[in-house]
């Protein structure tokens, strides 16, 4: 028998395989399975921009209720892990699950938001030119098809929930002002608010902190651990001193792919680390 | 008393013209036309067919600007070819005037509209079958622009297509459409289009009742539309359309498919210009491919420029103002319009970013502070 021919069987049996169903059979299940304690896998995940490789066999797993951070210098592939978990980005090989039945790699970005994974960018993205209140409303978990949409009415919940919302954040005596008239540290405060509203599984937070005072910095801290429990953070940050802050678990990003993972004193006195992320400084730092 | 603040903030930003709007709109249609109807024509106060017509018109050319101001001014979507739509309805309509001519052309031919037997046509084509009917005509009015926004939108939205690229292929696409209206083995009428029509619903076209009449539909269609949209646009599809306009990845990201969104609102859009099309053929009595041209779609979204986008009602006054400055000004010195307009444009986006309805806004926020200082001093 030729090896086409052999071939053309095992694809065969490997299309009528008996210990599984079709994809297109097997009903939709919005709960996410999070048996095993695990919410995101993260596995061999490969991406290259014209040959500079972003991702590479990279390997992530996160337990549910963690609050992980992400560290790593510029270009060791935190953001762009952000992207492909959001459906932004597609990869070009590897496998993301969101739970054990969600996978992710197949789904859009809004998809994968009704999932319930909130992002937060980097730079902060507010609708400007609607008041907080309407950036609130617009990001609770809803229906959001087009006409459902149409004919939606706030209901008292939804209000109070906005309005636990708005206390959480800060943002409470400004609720009709423009998003686009906040300071900078308030607007992201609403996006970090505009997730919450949305009442996510998972949190991916792209710098909270950057261009906040110490004040809001602490406050922000104060915020995120107290998030995690009840929904799973992870949070992508350059500031050290708030790493420390509020992390418990650490990974670190080099070159696409995981270098190290561990709580932050691990971390610290990791010699790869140092050699490539925290550097000369951080190692002076160690010996002293 | 959250939602109490809210009701009020809601009525206080986005109702606020709606009814005074109405109100003015119906009142000057009904007492033009009455005054039309039941004045000598040497009152005074008499106003003449020809001006009845004319503000006939204006009024499609307003529920088109607010077409075009729902998709730009909301969404963000510049279209600069929305007189293909426009020009669709016009020909359903067109078609269906043609069809009542009947054995009253110059040709005498009962069935067969005057340019196919020039043509030398044996038989009506397809598609001028059924638009003898009136409901059927009107059907196609809206439904042809609603397909051809649908595919269109569907396409374009899908695959992320905006901006500038977005306003070239709209722009392509009417263009398209005019070449092709243009080849009489299109059959509809070629270069000339259709004209000559004698009456709608058996309503001769040239009486003075009828002309009133189709422009008493007009301001109640047109105030039908400006209310219903205005109710969509408040609606929580209406602060998703502007979450989209101001940030389309962010809306991504909280859950909204915002294609989607985009396509129904593309073709909702589509659908009111193709009735405002549809009347204005009976009004002015004729319909051609000129109508497509791409000249004509940036005159609309200069009207709404004008008025100032992202208000309806800045829209409709933008047409309004623009067109009669047309009328007037197309009597005086035919050749300078064009430029006219340009430098109007370019005035408008480099001094009044947000047309009239933002100076208005301007001067009343600066009148209130100055009410609000005087107490004070």
């Amino acid at each position: 028998m030729s090896a086409l021919a052999l071939n053309g069987l095992e694809s065969t049996r490997e299309f009528f395989r008996r210990d599984q169903v079709w994809p297109f059979l097997a009903p939709e299940q919005a709960q996410v399975n999070v048996g095993n304690q695990m919410i995101l896998y993260v596995e061999d995940l490969n991406l290259s921009f014209d040959g500079f490789k972003a991702l590479n066999n990279l390997n992530l797993y996160i337990n549910d209720g963690e609050l992980r951070c992400l560290i790593g210098a510029n270009g060791a592939g935190k953001t762009t892990l952000m992207d492909v978990i959001t459906g932004k980005t597609q990869c070009d090989s590897g496998t993301v699950y969101f739970g054990q039945n969600h996978n992710l790699l197949n789904k859009d970005e809004a998809e994968i938001a009704q999932l319930g994974i909130g992002r937060k960018f980097q730079k902060p993205t507010v609708f400007e030119e609607q008041t907080v209140f309407d950036n609130l409303e617009l990001s609770l978990k809803t229906d959001k098809r087009v006409l459902p949409t149409l004919f939606s009415r706030l209901t008292p919940t939804q209000i109070d929930r906005i309005d636990d919302v708005l206390k959480t954040i800060g943002l409470a005596k400004h609720r009709f002002m423009l998003a686009g008239a906040l300071s900078h540290g308030q607007k992201q405060w609403l996006e970090i608010g505009m997730l919450l509203a949305a009442d996510p599984r998972l949190l991916l937070i792209d710098e909270p902190v950057a261009g906040m005072t110490a004040q809001e910095t602490e406050r922000t801290a104060e915020l995120l651990t107290s998030l995690a429990g009840e929904r799973t953070v992870i949070v992508v940050e350059h500031d050290m001193e708030f790493v420390r802050s509020i992390a418990r678990t650490v990974t670190v990003l080099h070159q696409g792919s995981v270098l190290a993972e561990g709580t932050m004193d691990q971390i610290q006195s990791n010699k790869d680390v140092i050699e490539v992320y925290l550097g000369e400084e951080a190692a002076g730092e160690e010996i002293a | 008393m959250t939602r109490l603040m809210k009701y009020f903030s809601e009525g206080r930003t986005s109702g606020k013209h709606t009814l005074p709007f109405v109100v003015i709109l119906l009142g000057v249609t009904i007492l033009a036309s009455a005054a039309n109807l039941f004045l000598p024509a040497d009152s005074a106060l008499y106003v003449s067919t020809y001006t009845i017509t004319l503000l006939g018109k204006y009024l499609c050319y307003a529920m088109l600007a607010l077409a075009v101001d729902i998709i730009w001014g909301y969404c963000g979507i510049l279209s600069l070819g929305h007189g293909a739509f426009f020009a669709l309805g016009g020909y359903a309509m067109g078609m269906y005037l043609m069809r009542q001519i009947g054995d009253r052309g110059v040709y005498g031919n009962p069935l067969l509209p005057d340019f196919m037997v020039f043509l030398d046509w044996k038989e009506l084509p397809w598609f001028w079958l059924g638009m003898d009917q009136f409901w059927f005509a009107m059907l196609m009015a809206v439904l042809v622009p609603g397909v051809l926004a649908f595919v269109f939108g569907w396409l374009a939205f899908r695959s992320r297509v905006t901006g500038v690229y977005l306003s070239i292929m709209t722009q392509a696409l009417t263009y398209a459409l005019l070449l092709a209206f243009f080849r009489n083995e299109m059959g509809f009428g070629g270069n000339n289009g259709l004209t000559d029509f004698k009456e709608i619903l058996g309503f001769n076209l040239q009486a003075d009742s009828t002309r009133v009449a189709l422009f008493l539909i007009t301001a109640i269609l047109l105030a039908v539309i400006f209310v219903v949209s205005q109710k969509i646009l408040s609606s929580r599809l209406g602060k998703v359309v502007l979450a989209i306009r101001d940030s389309e990845s962010r809306s991504r990201f909280i859950g909204y498919r915002t294609d989607r969104y985009k396509v129904w609102l593309f073709v909702y859009s589509a659908v009111i210009a193709g009735i405002a099309g549809a009347l204005y053929v009976p009004q002015v009595g004729i319909i051609n491919p000129g109508e497509f041209s791409p000249i004509n779609s940036i005159e609309m979204v200069i009207w709404v420029a004008v008025g100032g986008r992202g208000t309806l009602i800045g829209a409709v006054i933008g047409a309004l103002l623009v067109n009669y400055a047309k009328t007037r000004f197309t009597a005086i010195m035919p050749d300078a319009w064009l430029f006219a307009l340009g430098a109007m444009f370019v005035l408008v986006t480099l001094y009044l970013p947000k047309g009239l309805m933002g100076l208005y806004g301007q001067l009343k926020a600066k009148r209130n502070t100055v009410m609000n200082k005087e107490p004070q001093a």
